[in-house]
């Protein structure tokens, strides 16, 4: 598939990736590579101009599909909401009765560990605790594909470690697929089954890492001696491309 | 309440007790004002007797028309704009200079054009508001987070519902803001209207109280005046703040 954003610029590919059902998908790349738009393509927020994106065997065209959830890097819950109204927001088009609503809501909120905070609103809360809101938000509706655009981007060090120890431990009990896109390669290799890594623009898939971790695996797998190795050969794909993107934006030869 | 309440308590009610004492010293004498108190006193019979109640309704009607109109152009407008990039921008130096023409000259050009009827009073209120009304849309609808109509598209809501339960809450306290600014410019039009020329309501019974040294009119009818509009901004201004808290914006 090929993707472009409104202006005529060659964003994307050729690109050709399957995503398996359950499995912890990351894509890491450098920057302006064209990994959001990778990320809207398959969420149908932009059409592709050429090429064919499927969802369970079903196209997607520029509409987002039931099924698929998504988390953006940006802050995206609603301030005039409280917190479980926020979550049970996306449960609106929903026919479940009342009760079976509040139940849902109740659990993911208990999910992502804010059933203390239910009555407060976003401006209450710590940036890490808001993305926890649209994760829930995203999880009550059930999606059996859960794309992540940078979410932990705008958050600290440690509190990122700690998110992707609550992202695993719901991936688990949620079973759904998961595709997350991240500049950040430790955090790539900590949390994904299988990393993508992405070239300078136009973006395409250069190597598929496998990790082969353990499906109950938490952030001490840091620890892990295969951690670096992994992370290593992330860097080593990279490398390159993300010197072809710095040089483009210095001006360099790669320019053309 | 709060320390600073009481402190503006005490500077009103010291600024009642001053004008009092002032009156009933003689020091402002009974042809230029009445005491505070036989104000109050006039405006009670006045309003028990019901003298007034037709100038009254006249006002608040027109003054509720004009804001009505107010809002409703100037919302959509303001969404049209919004989506229309190319008028916007030639529209917005118009915008920006338009509080420096002074609507009131246009009355007379109204009253020939439409006789001196409701009319031209409603819309020299509806042409003071409206813009403040789109100004502050526009501004509400550029604040509303691109990241919001991602999710309502991720959420499949329908146009309608993305209006309703995204953009309008999001852009809510931006576009009380323009309410606000109407409610008070709606009062100005037509009281203003009323006092230059009318056959009735609020502004043209002062004018008449005052031309005739009706002071047992005129200064209660400028007190009855004065608490309306606070007490209507006074409430828009408690919503405001309620909504501006909930973000933690106060």
């Amino acid at each position: 598939m090929t993707g472009q954003p409104p202006a005529p610029l060659h964003a994307l590919g050729p690109l050709d990736l399957d995503i398996r059902q359950g499995e912890f998908f990351a894509v890491v790349g450098p920057s302006g590579c064209g990994k959001s738009t990778l990320l809207e393509l398959i969420a149908g927020l932009t059409p592709a101009t050429e090429g064919t994106i499927e969802f369970e065997g079903q196209p997607i065209a520029g509409e987002a599909p039931d099924g698929i959830g998504v988390v953006f890097q940006d802050d995206a819950s609603l301030p005039w909401l409280n917190v479980a109204d926020n979550v049970a927001f996306g449960l609106r088009r929903s026919s479940l009765p009342k009760d079976a609503r509040d139940k849902r809501v109740h659990d993911v909120l208990k999910l992502v560990g804010l059933s203390d905070f239910s009555t407060s609103y976003p401006a209450q809360l710590s940036g890490g605790m808001r993305q926890r809101v649209c994760i829930a938000r995203t999880l009550v509706m059930q999606p059996r594909l859960i794309l992540l655009d940078e979410p932990f981007g705008a958050l600290d060090q440690q509190t990122r470690l700690l998110m992707g120890d609550e992202l695993l431990r719901m991936w688990r009990e949620t079973a759904a697929t998961v595709f997350l896109i991240t500049h950040a390669l430790d955090e790539a290799t900590m949390l994904a089954d299988r990393i993508g890594v992405m070239s300078a623009r136009p973006g395409r898939i250069i190597d598929v890492v496998d990790t082969h971790w353990p499906r109950d695996r938490d952030s001490r797998i840091i620890e892990h001696a295969e951690f670096g190795a992994i992370t290593a050969r992330l860097w080593h794909t990279l490398r390159g491309e993300s010197m072809k993107t710095i040089g483009r934006s210095l001006g360099g030869p790669e320019n053309a | 309440m709060s320390r600073v309440a009481w402190y503006r308590v005490f500077v009103v009610g010291g600024a009642i007790a001053l004008l009092e004492v002032l009156c009933l010293t003689g020091i402002i004498d009974k042809i230029t004002m009445q005491a505070p108190h036989l104000i109050v006193r006039d405006l009670y019979r006045m309003l028990v007797s019901g003298r007034m109640n037709g100038a009254i309704m006249k006002t608040l009607g027109n003054t509720l028309l004009a804001l009505g109109l107010a809002l409703g152009v100037g919302i959509i407008t303001g969404a049209l704009l919004h989506r229309w990039r190319a008028l916007r921008d030639t529209l917005d130096p118009l915008f920006a200079t338009y509080y420096a023409v002074p609507v009131f000259a246009f009355y007379p050009f109204f009253i020939v054009v439409f006789g001196l009827g409701d009319l031209p009073q409603v819309l020299i209120a509806f042409m003071l508001g409206v813009v403040a009304v789109i100004v502050n849309t526009l501004n509400g609808l550029d604040r509303v987070p691109v990241v919001l109509l991602k999710t309502a598209r991720i959420m499949r809501l329908s146009p309608i519902d993305t209006a309703l339960r995204m953009t309008l809450p999001s852009a809510g306290p931006y576009l009380l803001t323009g309410v606000k600014l109407a409610v008070a410019y709606a009062f100005i039009g037509v009281i203003g209207s009323e006092f230059i020329m009318s056959r009735g309501g609020i502004g043209y019974e002062i004018s008449f109280a005052y031309a005739n040294f009706d002071n047992a009119t005129m200064y209660p009818l400028i007190v009855l005046i004065l608490l309306a509009s606070v007490a209507i901004n006074g409430v828009l201004s408690r919503w405001e703040q309620k909504l501006l808290a909930r973000r933690g914006m106060r």
